[in-house]
């Protein structure tokens, strides 16, 4: 392959600010497995809470002495937890990791192109991506602390500042400001992969003869690249109300915590309206670039190609277009005209169909094949069926009249947590696995890769299937704890079963950690294509 | 498939950057769709949404500055085929007159915004003739679009120096005219939505 530029030397220019794809491309993975690492954190503290409420826990009381004075955790803490692990969870890991992190490294070497087509832009959108997460952060150290409104921001609480709760104060500013850094990252990030993706394919590497891997990034390119230029002007009229004075998103006569609010003549569902417009998107960036890796690993172990490859393009692309068409099934319980939800649950059902044809082709991929259980493609299994398991509760929720029971209860945070969060992170492993070897030159260790994965496997269906059950029965989600419902009281066993594993998952993915770093530096040295896989970056 | 994406060649036959910049407007344009949608949005949630605009002075003057704008948009052009001639000097000539029609518009502009505040009373937050979210909503939208113009600015004169040195190509000329009739287009949409439909009856 031709070289552009001699390798920077020195160390700045080599690994802090390097124009390499494939240094950017670390850089992505490493902040969202820092990301990870808090939200999981964080994570664990809110389940601790959940099921011993009464604790005090030195640990909390030091690190957030107002949040949890002499450790005893303050219904706020929990709720800027929440609202932090959602946010690390959603943008920083699961839209970093899978199309910034494996994006960047690989859409170069699958398509013989030297780097990135704008590598300086490419280095400028992690370093922005980088300041985001430096914002957000910010939000815990700052008076008042994280933002308590969870991941979506929904105003009025999000829009009229600390009278609406310690975070909401500085706090809320940070994390729009983070929210729009992140979209303007986003932004450059999709134009640098479409374009280069278009422009830098190798001769005779037609755009249909593209891997899936690189049709997933593409389509995902294509959904932020519209996504969040909505996203963006939302955070701007969120943070005008905050701070300037308009009445976009606040209705008049809002009485908060006693006090009369002077904002006049908005509507908090306009706000929905264009939150969900990127946030239903949002989910499929998320999942579709490790759609995408799942077909690649399912197909280089089980020693076949792609079943109905034309099939699986089209099904990406078919996802992607019915994306911005679902938004409104995010807000069937808001008040919303319900011959609208009709439209939206029609054509949230409709995305079923390319779902199964992609789980279909997924089964007939490995039907008849010569399978070979290494840990990439465990992972991918466990994707499969994790796909499948959050898939159809979607159907159960995709209609109104169903959602309007379900809505606010544990059974949608099992549902999107499968769905969403525990199977883009399945890819994200598979891809790990899978292309370790490339990026380190060394193999992870197959054994510990193993014991990670059965232990991770059962472990979050251990946490997510019973969440699905406390949902039915009408466990509210959000709540800090449970205390004071008695009908919540019989389900305190299984919530303590939830809380243990979870702790088991989460001390788990020590396994990993220690098997990823011990193996760049100690891990058998890998072969030039160790999984006989038949994509150019191998040769 | 058609052969001109079979690979080694951009399948639009341009240059990256210009496709950079096509896919950066079609994002951009999201963005102002959605401004306006919440302009459509308050204003038909709002049973008192003012129409305070005369036709003498605010229209009249905005018109003018529209004008302006658009005659902009024909120097830039100039400023294009210039540059396709080859001819250097003239380009940066013209890219300077697109330049000054844009602070002119730029400057037009905040007169009338100095005017409303102080003259008007009509903030973000407050107007007298009814609706809050009018003022919120004229500032917000002409707010965005004054910035694009703002960066327009900048950006052309970046495009001028490079020009000038010798260091852009005709399509750098070309990307910055995209950008630039964008800008222009969007208060095409902008002008009959925020002014015309507020015409004091």
């Amino acid at each position: 392959m031709s070289q552009v530029h001699a390798p920077p030397q020195g160390f700045l220019r080599r690994w802090i600010f390097s124009t390499d794809h494939k240094v950017i491309g670390l850089q992505y993975y490493f902040l969202a497995l820092f990301s990870a690492i808090i939200g999981m954190v964080l994570s664990a503290a809110m389940r601790f809470h959940l099921v011993y409420p009464d604790a005090k826990v030195r640990l909390f009381g030091w690190l957030w002495p107002d949040g949890a004075p002499g450790g005893q955790m303050t219904p706020e803490l929990y709720l800027s937890l929440m609202t932090m692990h959602g946010t690390l969870m959603v943008f920083f890991v699961l839209t970093a990791a899978p199309q910034s992190g494996f994006g960047n490294y690989f859409i170069p070497l699958q398509i013989s192109a030297p780097d990135m087509v704008f590598p300086r832009l490419n280095m400028l959108s992690f370093w922005v991506t980088f300041l985001a997460l430096v914002t957000l952060l910010a939000a815990f150290f700052v008076p008042g602390g994280a933002p308590l409104g969870g991941w979506t921001a929904y105003p009025p609480l999000s829009a009229i500042g600390e009278v609406a709760g310690p975070g909401q104060g500085l706090g809320m500013d940070l994390w729009i400001l983070s929210i729009a850094l992140f979209s303007i990252a986003s932004l450059m990030g999709s134009i640098n992969f479409l374009t280069t993706l278009a422009d830098l394919r190798a001769p005779g590497l037609g755009l249909f003869d593209l891997p899936l891997t690189c049709w997933g990034w593409l389509v995902t390119a294509l959904i932020s690249l519209f996504a969040f230029a909505v996203l963006l002007p939302a955070g701007i009229l969120l943070l005008l109300d905050r701070n300037i004075g308009t009445s976009f998103f606040v209705p008049s006569n809002l009485l908060v915590n006693d006090r009369l609010l002077d904002h006049k003549g908005g509507s908090p569902l306009l706000f929905q309206h264009l939150f969900w417009f990127f946030g239903h998107p949002e989910v499929y960036i998320a999942i579709l670039p490790g759609m995408g890796v799942i077909s690649t690993v399912l197909s280089t172990f089980a020693r076949k190609p792609v079943f109905g490859r034309m099939a699986m393009i089209y099904a990406l692309l078919a996802i992607g277009f019915l994306g911005f068409l679902v938004w409104g099934h995010h807000m069937f319980i808001s008040g919303m005209s319900p011959y609208s939800s009709i439209a939206f649950s029609l054509i949230t059902l409709a995305v079923g169909v390319p779902s199964a044809i992609k789980t279909f082709n997924w089964i007939g991929t490995l039907w008849g094949g010569q399978l070979r259980f290494t840990t990439a493609m465990l992972f991918a299994l466990g994707f499969v069926s994790l796909f499948v398991s959050g898939g159809i509760t979607g159907i159960f929720l995709g209609q109104p009249a169903i959602d309007l029971y379900m809505h606010d209860t544990y059974f949608v945070v099992g549902h999107f947590h499968l769905i969403m969060g525990v199977a883009a992170v399945f890819a994200l492993f598979a891809a790990t696995f899978y292309w370790f070897p490339k990026m380190f030159g060394r193999m992870l260790s197959e054994p510990l890769g193993k014991a990670h994965f059965y232990i991770t496997f059962l472990g979050v269906y251990a946490i997510f299937v019973p969440m699905h059950l406390a949902g039915i029965v009408g466990n509210p989600r959000r709540y800090p704890d449970f205390k004071e419902f008695e009908f919540l009281a019989s389900l305190m066993p299984m919530h303590k079963f939830i809380t243990h594993a979870a702790f088991t998952t989460a001390a788990a993915q020590l396994i990993f950690l220690f098997n990823l770093f011990y193996s760049m530096r100690r891990g058998v040295p890998a072969p030039q294509n160790p999984w006989e896989a038949s994509t150019r970056e191998w040769n | 498939m058609s052969p001109a994406w079979s690979g080694g060649q951009s399948p639009f036959a341009i240059g990256s950057k210009k496709l950079g910049m096509w896919l950066f407007l079609a994002s951009d344009s999201l963005t102002f769709a959605t401004m306006l949608a919440v302009y459509t949005f308050v204003r038909y949630g709002s049973p008192d949404w003012p129409a305070p605009f005369a036709f003498s002075p605010s229209i009249l003057f905005s018109t003018g500055m529209t004008l302006v704008l658009l005659s902009s948009s024909l120097t830039m052009v100039h400023a294009v085929q210039a540059m396709h001639a080859g001819d250097r000097a003239r380009t940066v000539r013209w890219i300077l007159a697109t330049m000054l029609g844009g602070a002119l518009f730029v400057g037009l502009h905040l007169t009338e915004w100095i005017h409303l505040i102080r003259d008007e009373r009509m903030t973000p937050w407050s107007n007298p003739w009814g609706a809050p979210l009018f003022g919120a909503a004229f500032f917000g939208i002409t707010g965005l679009h004054m910035l694009h113009v703002t960066a327009g600015v900048v950006y052309l004169g970046i495009v001028a120096a490079g020009v000038r040195r010798g260091r852009f190509s005709d399509e750098d000329v070309e990307v910055s005219g995209l950008y630039w009739h964008f800008v222009d287009l969007v208060w095409m949409f902008v002008f009959p939505l925020i002014y015309l439909m507020s015409v004091k009856p």
